[in-house]
């Protein structure tokens, strides 16, 4: 009988880990919503109502309506379509942005390395959705400027830890081997070097993919993220807590649905990590 | 003190000025270099072209970016922060009264979720491998994960509207005491705590799992002391260190989390602060108050190192 490739067992241990095919679920959930909502929800989720604004959960409307009469359950289903597009972009320029730095700072080493190091170093002082902030103070909020300001603030952060990889891979004796045969520093980098790193950076690539998430919904919360007219969760929750005290549906199933999104990514990445590991 | 040990704090604090340094420019190009026109963006797509040179021209954005780089640092540490475009008043007074708020409201978690966050991870640390250890750290880490205005409202649910045990806004009326002062910040806290539980939790597990483990600890039990000094003596004392550090890092990450939770739980501190000014694209205010927060951060990792210091025999010898 022949011993089962590496890449099978990791499948069958994907498959036998509970934390990802949970996290998976709940995933593939919000996909489908976010995909196919509009054909999903029962009525109009941007239809006003005037004659039925603030009406509580019932058969006509599960989660009860908003201020402008609007259908929550509806909103909800479709609250998933933009934060699933931006955070996901902005995650995706962040590790290719990432992965090139590290991989330049890595091997190149020197002053530039020095340089680059420094600065990283100095934006860690600040947390992230405060850098975001003044970003998008200065450059002004549309969905297209929270993918470029994530994705800067990500990048030196993922360029670390590809940076570290690859001064480990450097070492190597491959790419001693390149470097006598006569290749270039980009050859080495991007042929050689980056294929060997490149799953660090994927691992990196979905824990950062649960904290887009987190800063994405706080920034549409805060009204720097997503805009109206979206059905974006955390806009809803924003436009309606100051109603918290009497009308509670129209909050709390829009930070249930946020809460179970940013739990099912970190389920993903919990098991993705302990498969990888093992 | 040694002089190992000196000389690892000068060096220690050395490398944090000059990262104040880097990131004041780093904060002050924000500010300054990408609105573009300063003038334009805070008066709007429609101000008359005069008005916009004329503001520009009193605010001084039209000098060289170096001069007023220089002007604006040189004053900064004297704790001239600049004046506020909102206010038209000095920004300093602003960020004093907005620090002393968030140091309450962060004083307050901390207290809250340091002996939390290490009672979660020892816990965990000594059932682990077992399905109590598992459910800890995956709910830490998913608590870490649910941003803050989420936990926020499910809190004002649960404690404001339903119980009603805790007022809803940190709004507390005039002339209140201490006492009132904190029941009013309880609220507010517990979103800050449930972030960071899972963060202290995890680094306290990792100590107490390899400080469990260590020679020393054998040792300890072998020589037939009891259960619970080999655990306060030998065991908590070494796996607290890397828990410092990581408190230490977290005084940076929790002004992040107060731009929203003093927000929504209508607080004058910092971050309420950084959100308004950035909401009125008021960028002298908005940068004092960024370069506080980095200020805040600097002395806190240099305090976490004085600490870390003071309890590891390792580096006080200054051989680590």
């Amino acid at each position: 009988m022949n011993a089962p490739s590496p890449a099978r067992e990791r499948l069958r241990a994907a498959l036998h880990s509970g934390t990802l095919m949970a996290g998976l679920a709940i995933l593939l959930f919000w996909i489908v919503c976010a995909l196919f909502g509009a054909r999903l929800a029962p009525l109009d989720p941007y239809a006003d109502d005037l004659l039925a604004t603030l009406s509580a959960p019932s058969a006509a409307h599960w989660f009860g309506t908003d201020q402008l009469g609007r259908d929550v359950f509806s909103r909800v289903i479709l609250g998933a379509r933009d934060i699933l597009v931006v955070a996901p972009l902005a995650t995706l320029l962040g590790t290719v942005l990432g992965t090139a730095l590290g991989l330049c700072i890595g091997y190149v080493r020197g002053v530039l390395d020095d340089a680059v190091s420094r600065v990283i170093e100095a934006l860690q002082a600040l947390p992230l959705i405060i850098v975001a902030l003044m970003a998008l103070a200065a450059v002004g909020t549309s969905n297209a400027t929270v993918i470029l300001v994530i994705g800067f603030v990500f990048t030196p952060l993922i360029a670390r830890t590809v940076r570290a990889a690859v001064l480990i891979e450097s070492e190597l004796d491959y790419v001693a081997a390149a470097r006598l045969r006569g290749d270039g520093p980009l050859a080495i980098m991007f042929i050689e070097i980056l294929p060997n790193v490149l799953p660090i950076a994927i691992v990196e690539m979905t824990v950062r993919l649960g904290y887009a998430i987190f800063f994405v919904a706080s920034l549409s919360f805060i009204g720097f993220g997503i805009q109206p007219p979206s059905a974006d969760w955390g806009i809803a929750i924003a436009e309606n807590y100051s109603l918290i005290g009497s009308y509670w549906w129209t909050v709390l199933f829009d930070a249930a649905a946020t809460a179970s999104l940013v739990v099912g990514v970190n389920l993903v990445t919990d098991g993705l990590q302990s498969v990888f590991e093992t | 003190m040694n002089p190992g040990l000196v000389q690892f704090l000068m060096k220690r604090t050395l490398l944090s000025l000059i990262t104040l340094g880097i990131l004041s420019i780093v904060v002050f190009l924000g500010g300054q270099l990408l609105p573009g026109d300063v003038g334009r963006a805070v008066l709007g797509p429609l101000a008359d072209a005069r008005a916009v040179a004329v503001f520009n021209h009193q605010v001084g954005v039209d000098r060289p970016l170096p001069v007023q780089y220089w002007d604006w640092i040189t004053h900064f540490v004297q704790g001239d922060m600049g004046r506020s475009f909102s206010f038209r008043a000095p920004v300093a007074p602003f960020v004093a009264e907005a620090l002393a708020n968030s140091l309450k409201l962060a004083a307050l978690a901390f207290v809250l979720v340091v002996p939390l966050g290490i009672a979660g991870g020892v816990f965990a640390a000594l059932r682990a491998g077992r399905a109590s250890d598992r459910a800890t750290v995956l709910l830490g880490q998913s608590l870490g994960i649910v941003p803050e205005f989420i936990s926020s409202i499910v809190l004002i649910l649960i404690f404001g509207v339903w119980l009603r045990w805790l007022p809803m806004s940190a709004d507390w009326p005039e002339g209140a005491g201490p006492l009132l002062q904190l029941h009013y910040l309880i609220l507010p806290s517990l979103p800050l705590v449930l972030v960071f539980f899972g963060y202290i939790a995890r680094v306290a597990r990792a100590g107490t799992i390899e400080a469990l483990d260590a020679d020393y600890t054998r040792t300890a039990v072998l020589k037939g002391l009891p259960m619970r000094t080999v655990m306060w003596r030998h065991v908590l004392r070494n796996a607290l260190l890397p828990t410092i550090t990581v408190v230490a890092s977290l005084v940076g990450y929790l002004a992040g989390g107060l731009v929203v939770v003093e927000t929504l739980f209508h607080y004058r501190g910092i971050g309420a602060l950084i959100y308004a000014a950035a909401r009125a694209k008021d960028f002298p205010m908005l940068e004092a108050g960024v370069l506080a927060v980095g200020v805040i951060y600097a002395l806190a990792s240099v305090l976490a190192d004085l600490l870390s210091a003071a309890l590891n025999p390792r580096l006080r010898a200054g051989r680590a």
